[in-house]
C-alpha cells in the first residue's frame, strides 16, 4: 500500500487510469486501490489464504464452472428474465423500465447465485459445516437451502432485531434445518451478526466454512462474491441486447453490502455510456444522520470485517448505528470495490428514503403484480427518480434482487395491521 | 533502548517470566483506569496492555465485549489514552504500556497523528487485532519511527511461511495465541503451547508471551514454564466488571488476581 489512509482521491488516480482497469480487481493481495485487503486477527489468515488458492485454482476451471453452472440453471431456475415494466414505465412518463428478475431465483433474492458458488467451494473444502450472517435473512435461507443439499450443517447468525423484523425467513431457515442465532451485542442487526460470525469461525476454524453473503468481509471474499453474482449482469448485458436491441442507458441497483449491484455493475463496467446508480438506504433521510448510505453520506474511511473501504463511524472511529426500514441494507460499510468505483466516479451512489421506498414497493405490486423486497425497492425508488428525467426511448434496467414475502409483516405494520 | 526491550532483557537476567495484564481503558469509566494501572504494576505487572475500547470487537468474547461498551458509554475515545499513558507516567517511568486495539479508531485519527501523540504521551508498543504485517507495510515504519514497537500476533493456525514473515516484522514481543477462539475461552494446554513455542525459538530471539486462556495461578505458572511472558486479561476484566458498580473494590480485587499469579510464576 503505498498511499495513505486518510488521503484523498489523488493517490486513487494511479491505481486506475482508465475503467478497463477496474476489470484488473482487485490486486493480488486483494487490494482494490486502497479499499479491501486482509484485516483479520492472526488466527484466520491460514483459512482465507487457503480459500485463496482453493478459489483461483478453481475459478478458470471448465468443470467448476460447468458444475456452477448447472446448478444455476437446474437448481436456481436461471436465466432470470429481463421485464420490461410498459405499465410503470408509461406511468412515471420517461425511459422505460426494465427489471432483471432476480426474485424468481429458488429462494427468492439473488443472494443464492452466491452461496451456489461458495456451497461448492465447501463441498471441495471436505468441511462438515457452514455458517453465514444474515440481515434479511435472504442468505441466511440461501445458505441453509444449500447446506440442506449438500448435507451440511448450518448456524446462522442474525441480529436479534432483524429476527424480530423478518420472522417469516428465521422459520424458513428452521424448517431448512439450520439453527437461528440471535445476536444480542452491538446495535442487534446485520454488522453485530458479521462479528459473531467471525468469532464462531475464528473458533471453529478448522471444521466450518464461511459463507460470506455480500461483497465485504476480507479476501478473497470480495472477488468471489462478485464474479458468483456477475451472472445477473452477464445475462442482462446479453438480454438487453437481445430484447432493447442495445445496451441499456443506464442501470439501477441497491447497495448493502453491494452484492447485487456489482452482480449487475460489473459485466457493463466498460461500457462506458451505460450510466450506473447505487442506491443506498436512505432511513429518515441522509440529512437526518439516521441512515445506512455510507458512500451517499461521504462517510470517512474505515476499516471493518476484514478490509478498508467507506465505513460510518464517529471522530473516534466507533462504528455508527444504522437505520433503514429494510433489514438487508442495515450495514454501516459497503464493500470495497464500491468504494472505489465512487472515487472513480464510475457508478453514482445515491439514497433513498424510507417513505420513498415504501412507496414505490406498492406502485409496483399494484401497477406490475410484482411485490419486490424492501431492499429492492430502494432500486426502485431512485428509478422513479431517474426515469422522468428521460426520454421515452431511452432505458433503465432496475435489478429487482429479491421478492417481497418476506417483508408483508413489516408493511403490515406499518399500515397498523395485526395479523 | 525500548522500555519493552529493557524490561525483557532485565527479565531474562532474572530469570523471571514475565507478567502481562490486560485492562480496557475507561472500564468502568476512564477516571479508574490510571490508578488501576498502577495497582497492576504494585501487584507485579511487567508490561500493561492497555485497550482501545471498540464497538466491534471481533477477537473478544463476551467478557471483553462488555468492557469495550462499559468504556465506549461512558465517552471513552482514543485521545483519551494518550492522557491516560500520560498521567500514568508522572509516577511511573519504568513499566511498559503498548496499546492493543482494533484498526480503525487509529485510521480515524490518522496513522502519523497516532504514532506521533502515542509516543509523545510515553507508549511503548503498539498491536492491532486486525492489523496482520501484509496490511502494515506504511504503518509499522511509522511506528519504529516514533520508537514504537509494533507487536504481532502468531496463532495455532499461522504456518511456518507466514511464522516467518511475523517474526521479521515484530518488534518488543511476539504475542502467541494460545487456542483457536476469542478472547476468555477455554483454558491454555501448556503442552499445545511448548509444542508451537519450539519452532518460533528458531526463527526469532524476540520473547515469546503466550495469551488467551490464562485465567489463574495454576495455568500462568504452567504456560510460564514454556513462554517468556504471560498476557492475562478476562481474568482481570471479569473483576472489574463485578465492582463496576463500587469502583473502589476494583483495585483491590485486581491486585489480588495478579498478585496470585505473580506468585506462582515466581516461585
Ligand atoms: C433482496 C435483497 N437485496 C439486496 C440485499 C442487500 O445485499 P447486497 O447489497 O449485497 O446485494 C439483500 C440483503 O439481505 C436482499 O435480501
Amino acid at each position: 500500500m503505498t498511499d495513505s489512509p486518510v488521503t484523498e482521491t489523488s493517490a486513487i488516480g494511479s491505481a486506475v487510469a482508465d475503467y478497463g482497469d477496474l476489470t484488473r480487481m482487485p490486486d493480488a493481495r486483494g487490494h482494490f486501490g486502497p479499499y479491501g485487503g486482509r484485516f483479520v486477527s492472526e488466527t484466520l489468515s491460514f483459512a482465507l489464504e487457503d480459500l485463496e488458492k482453493t478459489y483461483l485454482a478453481l475459478r478458470d476451471d471448465p468443470d467448476f464452472r460447468a458444475e456452477f453452472d448447472y446448478d444455476l440453471a437446474q437448481y436456481v431456475g436461471r436465466p432470470s428474465p429481463l421485464y420490461h415494466a410498459a405499465r410503470w414505465s408509461e406511468k412515471l412518463g420517461g425511459a422505460q423500465i426494465w427489471l432483471k428478475r432476480e426474485d424468481l431465483n429458488h429462494t427468492g433474492a439473488h443472494k443464492v447465485n452466491n452461496t451456489i458458488g461458495q456451497a461448492l467451494l465447501a463441498k471441495k473444502s471436505g468441511k462438515p459445516r457452514v455458517i453465514a450472517e444474515t440481515g434479511a435473512g435472504q442468505h441466511g435461507v440461501a445458505t441453509a437451502t444449500v447446506a440442506a443439499r449438500l448435507g451440511l450443517k448450518c448456524d446462522v447468525y442474525m441480529g436479534a432485531e432483524d429476527v424480530e423484523r423478518q420472522k417469516v425467513n428465521v422459520y424458513r431457515m428452521r424448517l431448512l434445518g439450520a439453527d437461528v442465532i440471535p445476536v444480542e451485542s452491538g446495535s442487534r442487526t446485520l454488522k453485530d451478526a458479521m462479528n459473531e460470525a467471525l468469532r464462531d469461525w475464528v473458533t471453529n476454524v478448522d471444521d466450518t466454512f464461511y459463507i460470506i453473503g455480500t461483497v465485504a468481509g476480507p479476501h478473497p471474499y470480495p472477488l468471489l462474491v462478485r464474479d458468483f453474482n456477475a451472472v445477473v449482469g452477464r445475462e442482462a448485458r446479453a438480454q438487453s441486447l437481445e430484447q432493447i436491441g442495445r445496451l441499456p442507458d443506464a442501470l439501477v441497483a441497491c447497495v448493502g453490502g453491494g452484492s447485487n449491484a456489482l452482480g449487475l455493475f460489473y459485466p457493463f463496467v466498460e461500457d462506458v455510456d451505460v450510466r450506473m446508480y447505487g442506491v443506498e438506504a436512505g432511513g429518515d433521510g441522509v440529512e437526518t444522520g439516521r441512515h445506512a448510505a455510507p458512500l451517499a453520506s461521504d462517510a470517512p474511511r474505515g476499516v471493518l470485517h476484514g478490509n478498508r473501504t467507506y465505513l460510518m463511524s464517529d471522530e473516534g472511529g466507533q462504528v455508527a448505528d444504522t437505520h433503514s426500514v429494510s433489514a438487508g441494507l442495515d450495514y454501516p460499510g459497503v464493500g470495497p470495490e464500491h468504494a472505489l468505483w465512487k472515487d472513480v466516479g464510475r457508478v453514482q451512489y445515491v439514497a433513498a428514503n424510507d417513505t420513498q421506498v415504501l412507496e414505490a414497493f406498492r406502485e409496483l405490486t399494484r401497477l406490475e403484480g410484482i411485490m419486490p423486497a424492501l431492499e429492492s425497492a430502494h432500486a426502485l425508488a431512485h428509478a422513479k427518480v431517474l426515469a422522468p428525467t428521460m426520454r421515452p426511448d431511452q432505458h433503465i434496467v432496475v435489478n429487482l434482487s429479491g421478492r417481497g414475502d418476506k417483508d408483508i409483516q413489516t408493511v403490515a405494520e406499518i399500515d397498523g395491521i395485526q395479523f | 533502548m525500548n522500555r519493552i526491550d529493557q524490561r525483557f532483557a532485565t527479565l531474562k537476567e532474572q530469570r523471571r517470566t514475565a507478567l502481562i495484564p490486560y485492562i480496557t481503558a475507561g472500564d468502568p469509566s476512564p477516571e479508574h483506569t490510571v490508578g488501576f494501572m498502577h495497582a497492576l504494576v504494585e501487584a507485579g505487572a511487567d508490561v500493561i496492555e492497555l485497550g482501545v475500547p471498540f464497538s466491534d470487537p471481533m477477537a473478544d468474547g463476551p467478557v471483553i465485549q462488555k468492557a469495550c461498551e462499559r468504556a465506549l458509554r461512558h465517552g471513552t475515545r482514543l485521545h483519551h489514552l494518550f492522557d491516560m499513558v500520560r498521567e500514568f507516567r508522572q509516577a511511573d517511568t519504568q513499566t511498559p504500556v503498548v496499546l492493543m486495539g482494533y484498526l480503525n479508531p487509529i485510521e480515524r485519527l490518522g496513522y502519523d497523528a497516532f504514532a506521533e501523540r502515542a509516543s509523545e504521551a510515553g507508549v511503548d508498543g503498539v498491536l492491532v487485532v486486525d492489523m496482520p504485517p501484509e496490511e502494515a507495510d506504511e504503518f509499522g515504519p511509522l511506528l519504529k519511527s516514533h520508537g514504537l514497537a509494533s507487536i504481532f500476533l502468531i496463532a495455532p493456525t499461522t504456518s511456518r511461511s507466514r511464522a516467518a514473515t511475523i517474526c521479521a516484522h515484530g518488534e518488543g514481543y511476539l504475542y502467541y495465541v494460545s487456542l483457536k477462539g476469542v478472547t476468555g475461552g477455554a483454558a491454555a494446554n501448556a503442552e499445545d503451547v511448548a509444542e508451537h513455542l519450539a519452532p518460533l525459538r528458531e526463527m526469532t530471539t524476540l520473547p515469546l508471551c503466550v495469551g488467551f486462556g490464562i485465567r489463574d495461578g495454576a495455568s500462568a505458572a504452567a504456560v510460564g514454564r514454556v513462554a517468556d511472558g504471560v498476557v492475562v486479561g478476562s481474568a482481570l476484566v471479569n473483576r472489574i466488571a463485578e465492582g463496576a458498580d463500587h469502583p473502589a473494590t476494583i483495585a483491590p480485587a485486581l491486585k489480588e488476581v495478579l498478585g496470585d499469579m505473580r506468585h506462582a510464576l515466581d516461585s
